[in-house]
Formats: structure tokens, C-alpha cells, sequence
């Protein structure tokens, strides 16, 4: 302990370690640690916890900076203070109970996290061709619509962090209204666990489309609110441009993808390159900007949710003639055996199927039990099919040793992956760019430690 | 009744698989683990069981008066593929000839089996050679298979080649008593996270990681969590008079 400070504050307290003298930093006794830190060594070289519980760290994320006044010279990260062990979790349920697990890994993008565990059983069962078009156009038309909402809580917070407040608070507000579609579709505003193998939980409920049309109108006339407070905004641009710069050679270095290596200028998009759930068969072009830096992976985001509206909208057209189509594939060893709809007391097994399976007939009775509590198996194997998430590639490797649980679930999440380049973008730069520079990775914790 | 019919037609559909650019698959009958040793059939091709599966229900000890709980299977996964493999596959196999162990193929995707002695040299080769090009590491997923004796822990890298859009797996393979894997920092900066992450999550050593330290969990955490020797963990929830037991106790199938 040292002698030669007047905090009574016992936490506050400098102490000694092997590492060096520790200070706790609880605000207002800056002058006191100036003076505790003495003269030499100490003096020049500090380590600066910042987090876990930073309101700018886009939740629980340690960053540890070596600082020099107000320099970074080095930059790391300690992660692990969101993990829940949702891959060993999975090994012990079923194949279908895996979606209700990992649809809680990104927050963010609950769709991709269902969508590519989803694609992988469906390789393994070899069901690919049989998945019905409409649970294809469903699963697109969510996974766009979630593509919108998690840029928007991008450049929210990205705006928040540097005191654009009005760009949070816009943000917030229209991811409320694609929640609001989410809700109204799944039922649930996250973690919906809709997307299953052999298709989707369920049927588009009536009106659905209709409000999906309706929140494109609406957002053809607020995304460009977006454009005219920041594109030309000069502080908002003095703030990213130039900012956690990292060119193509790093960005392939460090197995960067999604919206920082378009905006490198290489325009490499897995629903171009390699596409899933029919994507090849709708119109969009892939975004990207020439500026490496943080403005420029701002700008790809904002037009990445143009392109998005309008896949939206070629999807919502499809549906339209679709009516009335199958949304689970037909082979009945793999098909959730029941539909949900309202009763009286709230949502549950359609009455229907209730009677068949009480009343009617004992073997679909066998055949409902069976599938709900043993499930289905998977033949051996392994699949990796990665998709397009809104921060890169988002791949799960799904093993099976033909039982009916997961032998192995491992999610690659692009968050993980993007986050080891913090230090490249932010070390020689200012304190307040680090956060900058994260912002523009677009991290979701969830998804980093799983 | 008429909830039984659509299997039949599944079981009758040619297993043929769009690979990219249309590689040649396997037989369906070469891949269901009943059929493997059979079919494959050519001397010389070992056909390696990673796991028994003992019974129908997952629990032990749990009062099974069924008589299933006596079924031996043995857990096989797909074998090795045969040449031609179809498509581009044969062009990076020839490359990769003399380093590898085994090719797998299955639902149309390559596997190439590598020992960890060779596993730099064909890490580098991937990246470099001008005709395969994988610039990109998606990252390493640890698999244990306490049943495969002498390869327990298996390390499986997915890569991609933007230039040529293709994906390949290379799996590489250690003992439980000698878990050491050559590192893929140098080759692959980006395999650096995804190794810590295997690191801690089923004890792999990666030799030449810059810093092999945990990642997820706490710096001073026993065990590796994702081995299948490691418990699930939990507690019993009472509900309304009843308990339920934690997930790994509950009577389950496997």
C-alpha cells in the first residue's frame, strides 16, 4: 500500500503487483495518480484497462492499451466474459432443439446463427433440393430484414460512441420496426429459433406482407435521414475517415470478411460467390468503398440496407404467390409433425393436430412422439456451409456421428474472427479512435465468445 | 399411417450432389455407416470405427426394461473416396498427393486428412502454389473422438480460394497422450484466436503459437471443456413437486 496518497477510498488505493503498481481508477483523483506514478519507468509506461464494463466496448469486451499519453502503442483484447458454453450445449439436445441454442450466439443476427447450423444438418441429411421454395423465400426475406436491423444497431452505437446521439436514437428507432416484423412473423423479437432443418417453424400469418410493404415504404424514406446527417457531416467524418485503416493484405492476413473487407474495395459477398437459399435468383449488387477505413465500412453499411430493401421486396413479391405453399419439407421423418396456431388459451399445437393424433390415429400419435422427444438422425459426417452474416462469414462445422444430437457444433463467428485485428487498427492512433475502430468491426459479444 | 409414406422416396432418390462444379459423390450405400466396409470393399482401404454407440438412451442406469439398451453400434464416418474425385477435387489432390493420408468426399464437400508432421508444408503449399491459392483460413474447430484410439483429438481447418471460389477442409489429427499440432500463426495470422480457442476448449498444443493462453475461459480454469470427458455440469431443478435432472442425466436417446 502506498503512503503518499490522501484517498481514504480503500479500493482506490494503489497497490503493488509483479506486474507493476496497479491504480484503480474511480474518477476525479487523475492528479493523484499522476503524482503516485513517481518519476522513470512507471511514468512513461502505462497499461490502461478499459472494460469489460465500458459503455463503449459494445458490451463485455476488455480492451488492455499500453498508452503513451494519449497514444496507443499497443492494443489487445481479453474476451471470454459472455461465454456460455452453447456448443457443448448443444451436443445434448437434439438436432432441432440446436436452432433454440444457437440462435442465441449473435444477438444481433439471431437468423444467421440458425440459418447456417440449419444448412449444415440439411447437407448432412442430404435434404437440400427437398427444402419447400417457400421456406427458401422466407428464410431470405428474414435473414434481410435481420441484415437491416443489425446495421442499424451498428451505426446506432457507432454513432453513440463518438456523441452522434441523434443517429442512436434513430437507429434504435427503426430496428424497433423490424423487431416489430420479427414479432410478428416468429412471434418473438429475438432468439426466435424459426429457421428449422427441412424449412421454417411456420407459415407467414395474414397481413404479414402487407406490413412488410408498408415498413419498405417507410424506410425508402428514412434511410436517406441517414445519408444527409452523416455522409457530408464534417465531424462525422473528421472522427472516421482515416480511422482503423486496414487494407486487403491484412484484412486476408486476418481472415477479415463482410462489410471490412468490402470496404477495401474487394467486392466479395458469399450471396454472390457462394449462394445459399436460392440468393443467385435475386437482383442486388455488392456494396463496397475504396477507403479502407472506418467511413468508408459506415457507407457500405448504410448502402448494404438499400440492397437488402430490395431483396426484401423481389422476396415479399414471391410470397405474394405463394400462398397456401408448404414451409417445411415433405418427408415426415424429418418434418416438425405439427403446426402452432391461437387458441383460446394462446398459442400452442393446432387443435386439428390434436384431434388427429388423440382421436384419429394411434401411429401418427407413435410417430409425433417419437419425433419430438427422440428426434431424427443425422447420417456420420461433417458440414460446413457458411453464409453471408452482416459482419462477415458466419459458418457453422455441424459433425454427426449419426445419432440424434449433434456430435459437434462449432460456430466460426465472424465477430471472433474480426476482432483479432483491434490491435492493427487502432495501435499509433488516439484513445478515442480505438473505439472508432471497434465500432467499424461491428463486434457483437454474443457471438465472440458463444 | 400415411405419416410413414415419404421416407420411401427420400431412400430412393439418386444421392447425387451438386459439389462445386458438380463433383463426383459416393454412393449412398458407402456412407451409412451399416454399409461402409462392404462397399468400399478395396483392399487396402482401412475402414476406421471413431466410436461405439452402446444402447438407444444416452443415460446409464435408468431402469431400461426395453432390452435396447444392449445395442452395440459401431460409429463410422465416411471413408475414403476413390479417383476420380470429380470436378476440381483430382486438380488440388495431385498437388497434395504425397502429403496427404486420406481424401474424404461426402455431400460434396472435400476432405483431405493430413498428418500433423506435414500439416505446414500443405498449409503452405494452399496458400502459395499459384493453381490452388486458399488465401483464406476460416479458422480451426477442435473435434474430440475419444473412440478414435491414437487420433482422439482432431483439428479441422476450413479454407477458401477467393481467387478460384473453392473450399476445401483439412483435418489433422493428435493423440490424447501427445496433444501437440504444429501452429498456423506463421502461415495463417488469422488462425491465431481460433487456436487459443481450440487450445482451451479440448487441450490441443499448438507448437510455435505465439501466446497459447485461454481465451474463453478464466485464465486459472481446470480441464478443457469441450472433451467429451468433460461433464455437461448443471443441478437438478425442483418444478411443482417434480425434479428435473440436469440435461446429461436425463433419460435421452443417442
Amino acid at each position: 500500500m502506498s503512503t503518499d496518497t490522501s484517498s481514504t477510498d480503500f479500493y482506490a488505493d494503489p497497490s503493488e503487483t509483479t506486474e507493476g503498481k496497479v491504480f484503480t481508477v474511480t474518477g476525479q483523483d487523475w492528479s493523484e495518480i499522476g503524482a503516485g506514478l513517481g518519476e522513470g519507468d512507471a511514468a512513461e509506461r502505462v497499461v490502461v484497462n478499459m472494460g469489460p464494463q465500458h459503455p463503449s466496448t459494445h458490451g463485455v469486451l476488455r480492451l488492455i492499451l499500453e498508452i503513451e499519453g494519449e497514444t496507443v502503442t499497443e492494443a489487445r483484447c481479453g474476451i471470454g466474459y459472455l461465454h456460455t458454453g452453447i456448443e457443448k450445449n448443444m451436443e445434448y439436445r437434439t438436432w432441432t432443439q440446436g436452432v433454440t441454442f444457437c440462435t442465441r450466439m449473435d444477438y444481433l443476427s439471431p437468423f444467421f446463427n440458425e440459418m447456417t447450423y440449419v444448412l449444415g444438418v440439411e447437407r448432412l441429411l442430404d435434404i437440400e433440393d427437398d427444402i419447400p421454395e417457400k421456406a427458401q423465400v422466407m428464410r431470405v426475406l428474414l435473414m434481410e430484414l435481420n441484415r437491416i436491423s443489425s446495421h442499424l444497431v451498428c451505426i446506432a452505437t457507432g454513432g453513440m460512441e463518438i456523441g452522434a446521439l441523434t443517429v442512436m436514437t434513430i437507429g434504435f428507432r427503426e430496428r424497433e420496426l423490424v423487431l416489430d416484423l420479427f414479432e410478428l412473423i416468429t412471434g418473438l423479437r429475438m432468439n426466435h429459433a424459426f429457421i428449422r432443418p427441412g424449412g421454417v417453424a411456420q407459415d407467414m400469418p395474414p397481413g404479414a406482407l402487407d406490413q412488410i410493404r408498408d415498413f419498405v415504404a417507410l424506410m425508402k424514406k428514412r434511410l436517406p435521414e441517414y445519408a444527409a446527417l452523416c455522409n457530408a457531416n464534417p465531424i462525422f467524418k473528421a472522427r472516421l475517415e482515416n480511422v482503423g485503416h486496414l487494407d486487403i493484405e491484412g484484412c486476408m492476413a486476418l481472415g477479415l470478411t463482410g462489410p471490412v473487407l468490402r470496404s477495401t474495395g474487394y467486392g466479395f459477398d458469399l450471396r454472390k460467390a457462394q449462394p445459399y437459399c436460392g440468393y443467385e435468383t435475386y437482383d442486388f449488387d455488392v456494396q463496397t468503398w475504396d477507403t479502407a477505413d472506418s467511413y468508408g465500412r459506415f457507407r457500405v453499411r448504410l448502402n448494404e440496407m438499400w440492397e437488402s430493401l430490395r431483396i426484401i421486396e423481389q422476396a415479399a413479391d414471391r410470397l405474394a404467390k405463394l400462398e397456401g405453399a408448404p414451409v417445411m419439407v415433405a418427408d415426415k421423418k424429418v418434418a416438425w409433425p405439427s403446426q402452432l396456431s391461437i387458441g383460446s388459451d394462446g398459442m400452442g399445437n393446432s387443435l386439428d393436430h390434436i384431434r388427429h393424433i388423440m382421436g384419429e390415429s394411434m401411429e401418427a400419435l407413435i410417430h409425433h412422439f417419437k419425433l419430438v422427444t427422440e428426434g431424427f438422425r443425422v447420417p456420420a459426417g461433417q458440414a460446413y456451409v457458411p453464409i453471408e452474416s452482416p459482419r462477415g462469414e458466419l459458418g457453422a462445422h455441424v459433425v454427426s456421428d449419426g445419432g440424434t444430437r449433434p456430435f459437434r457444433a462449432h460456430f466460426r463467428d465472424p465477430s471472433f474472427n474480426n476482432l483479432q485485428a483491434m490491435g492493427v487498427m487502432s495501435e499509433g492512433g488516439q484513445i478515442a479512435d480505438v473505439i472508432v475502430a471497434i465500432a467499424s468491426i461491428d463486434p457483437v459479444m454474443g457471438g465472440v465468445d458463444r | 399411417m400415411s405419416d410413414e409414406k415419404p421416407a420411401e422416396k427420400q431412400a430412393e432418390k439418386p444421392a447425387e450432389k451438386q459439389g462445386p462444379e458438380k463433383a463426383v459423390e459416393q454412393a449412398a450405400t458407402d456412407q451409412s455407416p451399416e454399409n461402409a466396409s462392404e462397399a468400399l470393399g478395396e483392399p487396402g482401404l482401412e475402414i476406421r470405427a471413431v466410436g461405439e454407440r452402446h444402447g438407444m438412451f444416452g443415460v446409464k442406469g435408468s431402469g431400461d426394461t426395453s432390452g435396447y439398451g444392449g445395442l452395440v453400434a459401431p460409429v463410422v464416418l465416411p471413408g475414403a473416396a476413390q479417383r476420380p474425385y470429380g470436378g476440381w477435387f483430382d486438380a488440388v489432390a495431385d498437388k497434395l498427393d504425397p502429403l496427404i493420408e486420406q481424401v474424404v468426399i461426402h455431400r460434396g464437400e472435400i476432405t483431405f486428412h493430413v498428418h500433423r508432421d506435414n500439416l505446414v508444408a500443405v498449409m503452405k503449399l494452399l496458400r502459395d502454389d499459384a493453381a490452388l491459392r486458399f488465401e483464406f483460413l476460416s479458422g480451426v474447430s477442435g473435434v474430440h473422438y475419444p473412440g478414435d484410439a491414437g487420433r482422439e483429438l482432431h483439428a479441422v481447418y476450413h479454407l477458401a480460394s477467393y481467387t478460384w471460389n473453392r473450399r476445401i477442409r483439412v483435418e489433422t489429427s493428435a493423440p490424447d497422450g501427445d496433444p501437440h499440432i504444429p501452429s498456423l500463426v506463421p502461415v495463417y495470422p488469422a488462425a491465431d484466436w481460433h487456436e487459443r480457442e481450440t487450445w482451451d476448449m479440448y487441450g490441443i498444443q499448438f507448437d510455435g503459437h505465439p501466446a497459447l493462453t485461454r481465451i474463453l475461459m478464466p485464465d486459472d480454469w481446470p480441464g478443457h471443456p469441450q472433451r467429451k470427458d468433460y461433464p455437461l455440469g448443471g443441478i437438478p431443478v425442483e418444478y411443482k413437486g417434480a425434479t428435473v435432472p440436469p440435461p446429461d442425466q436425463r433419460r435421452s436417446y443417442n
